[in-house]
């Protein structure tokens, strides 16, 4: 634009510019977001330092006690080890399968879409009703047993979600199920990202499929890796609904995780204030090591570059 | 990239039809057994013989489907919409006005990111029993909304920077209000982001099972997850009805998923990389 009228509407636009952009505009949702969320998270902070069981009136500040408490109580210790566990295994397994399967469904097989379709499907059912199937399947009567023994493993039968060295292992395993599509989506997204004449282009300069993945795409993958690994290492750290269908923290407190413990003493031991010094541990956990991680991560994604 | 159908490409469809068999294994027993009558004792890997629906129709009844279906239905769309409707209008001053709050403001929203709802979850539910409103349906519109807030302000925030003022400039010279530039103009532009914002809330929203097993537990309404839970519970031995009620929770999902999978696959990505 230019000339004398130009410039009038510009400066007519500058002087209207804040003016017509209306602050209230961001106040629903401000006071819904204070309300549910910042004004409860705060009180919750302070329960942590009483010893309120949720339904007397009475409740008396009890300074760190409920965090002493948590520190040599063995089921805390316990479901904190169980949750970094289930955290770390899901992240690993779940992205090596997901980025795998990207690979797979972006190259030129036929049945790439089909595939992609069925295999992201997992990630949008609802996590009781999948929790509910593989209760059932590892059960000692189950799918999983049947299968064995019909294919001459009969001896690796085992009672997966009934013993207390397998159970873990078992909730892992269908976490990764459910999720490794979700991540393979997100890769993906990232793969179809990369131009293909650059790897062509190291394809002409002699580059092996391994170096060209190693040196080339993997590098380029770097955003997509961060989002993948920030959303299974919360996701694991939070994990709820599946562990409380399947086994409820058992067998023995073998599963138990931080966020099932932390329901078992609010609703069942009328323990609020320690419960809610355990999700306010939970809170440190995310904290920390999603924001420590997204730091070295896109600390790499620069490095890449 | 060479780009033919080599004896290596055969080999690797063959590898990954033969993993997405293997995971869709379970699904496969899920229909598999739901379509059984009780007293057929043959293997579960097996096709059924003879099926029958009457399992569907028992669990239908059993399980209190019917409500749960209009219940987790009236809480997606109502908290959706409002999540869509508040958090754009958030993202338009956020994104527009250069002034130091309007910073700090975006900055605290960020920081709901951060906090796990763990910690609201119960502070919140001792506030809503206090209103009268555990067992409403209300108490979960009211948490899914400003549980989601951050999150979507976040992605409409990013979307509106990167779009261009000319529209709406050009709209406030015509002399449209800040309500009608923002509306007529501004919103149907953010149509790709808020794709992906209905998506990614509504998958959340649907499936959460936590939130209404605490807030409507003592009342007589359900979502779909929380009935499943009871049904569960009730019928823990009784594989053939149990599984008939897991595929009626899961067909309106699925079914949802099946007809928009290109929209559903690409918001996950997109939404995500922002």
């Amino acid at each position: 634009m230019s000339g004398p009228h130009a410039e009038e509407v510009t400066a007519r636009v500058k002087a209207h510019r804040h003016r017509r952009v209306p602050v209230w505009f961001a106040f629903p949702a401000l006071a819904l977001y204070v309300f549910v969320v910042l004004v409860p998270s705060a009180q919750g902070a302070t329960f942590a330092f009483t010893d309120w069981d949720g339904l007397n009136p009475a409740k008396h500040f009890v300074g760190l006690a409920n965090f002493r408490e948590l520190w040599s109580d063995p089921a805390a210790r316990g479901a904190l080890r169980q949750t970094l566990i289930i955290a770390v295994a899901v992240t690993v397994v779940q992205n090596a399968l997901g980025l795998a399967l990207a690979l797979g469904v972006n190259s030129l097989v036929r049945s790439r879409f089909v595939l992609r379709v069925l295999l992201f499907a997992p990630a949008v059912m609802t996590p009781v009703v999948t929790a509910a199937l593989w209760k059932y399947m590892l059960a000692p009567e189950g799918a999983v047993n049947g299968l064995l023994g019909s294919v001459g493993l009969g001896s690796w039968r085992q009672n997966w979600l009934g013993e207390p060295d397998l159970a873990l292992g078992s909730v892992i395993g269908v976490i990764v199920w459910q999720f490794a599509g979700y991540s393979m989506v997100i890769f993906l997204a990232g793969l179809q990202g990369i131009p293909a004449d650059v790897q062509e282009a190291a394809a002409v300069d002699g580059a092996g499929a391994w170096q060209r993945f190693r040196r080339i795409v993997l590098p380029l993958l770097a955003p997509a890796m961060t989002i993948n690994l920030m959303l299974s290492v919360i996701g694991g750290l939070k994990l709820f609904d599946q562990v409380w269908v399947m086994t409820a923290g058992g067998p023995g407190d073998s599963t138990e995780t931080l966020s099932t413990l932390m329901y078992k003493n609010a609703f069942q031991f009328n323990e609020y204030g320690y419960s809610v010094a355990l999700a306010i541990v939970l809170a440190v956990f995310v904290a920390v090591l999603s924001s420590g991680q997204y730091a070295l991560l896109r600390r790499q994604e620069r490095a890449a570059r | 990239m060479n780009n033919r159908y080599t004896v290596r490409t055969l080999l690797r469809e063959i590898l990954l039809i033969a993993v997405t068999a293997a995971m869709a294994f379970p699904l496969y027993v899920l229909v598999n057994l739901s379509l059984r009558d009780p007293r057929d004792g043959g293997s579960v890997i097996a096709p059924t013989t003879s099926p029958t629906l009457r399992n569907y129709a028992d669990a239908w009844r059993e399980a209190g489907l019917a409500g749960a279906v209009v219940n987790s239905v009236i809480v997606t769309a109502v908290s959706v919409a409002l999540i869509v409707v508040v958090s754009a209008m958030a993202a338009y001053p956020l994104a527009r006005v250069t002034a130091r709050w309007s910073r700090w403001l975006f900055l605290l929203f960020m920081l709901g990111l951060l906090l796990p709802f763990q910690l609201a979850l119960l502070p919140l539910y001792q506030t809503i029993r206090d209103l009268h409103l555990l067992g409403s349906l209300w108490s979960l519109v009211l948490f899914y909304s400003g549980l989601q807030v951050p999150f979507a302000t976040f992605l409409y925030t990013g979307f509106l920077r990167a779009l261009p003022r000319g529209y709406e400039e050009a709209a406030l010279i015509d002399g449209a209000g800040p309500m009608q530039a923002f509306w007529r103009v501004v919103f149907p532009l953010l149509r790709p982001i808020t794709g992906t914002v209905v998506i990614l809330n509504a998958i959340f929203i649907w499936n959460d099972f936590l939130t209404p097993f605490l807030y409507l537990s003592g009342g007589d309404q359900q979502t779909i997850p929380v009935a499943i839970f009871g049904f569960l519970g009730q019928y823990v031995s009784q594989w053939n009805l149990v599984f008939a009620g897991l595929v009626l929770a899961m067909l309106p999902i699925l079914a949802v998923y099946f007809a928009m999978q290109r929209h559903i696959i690409k918001g996950f990505a997109g939404g995500l990389k922002g």
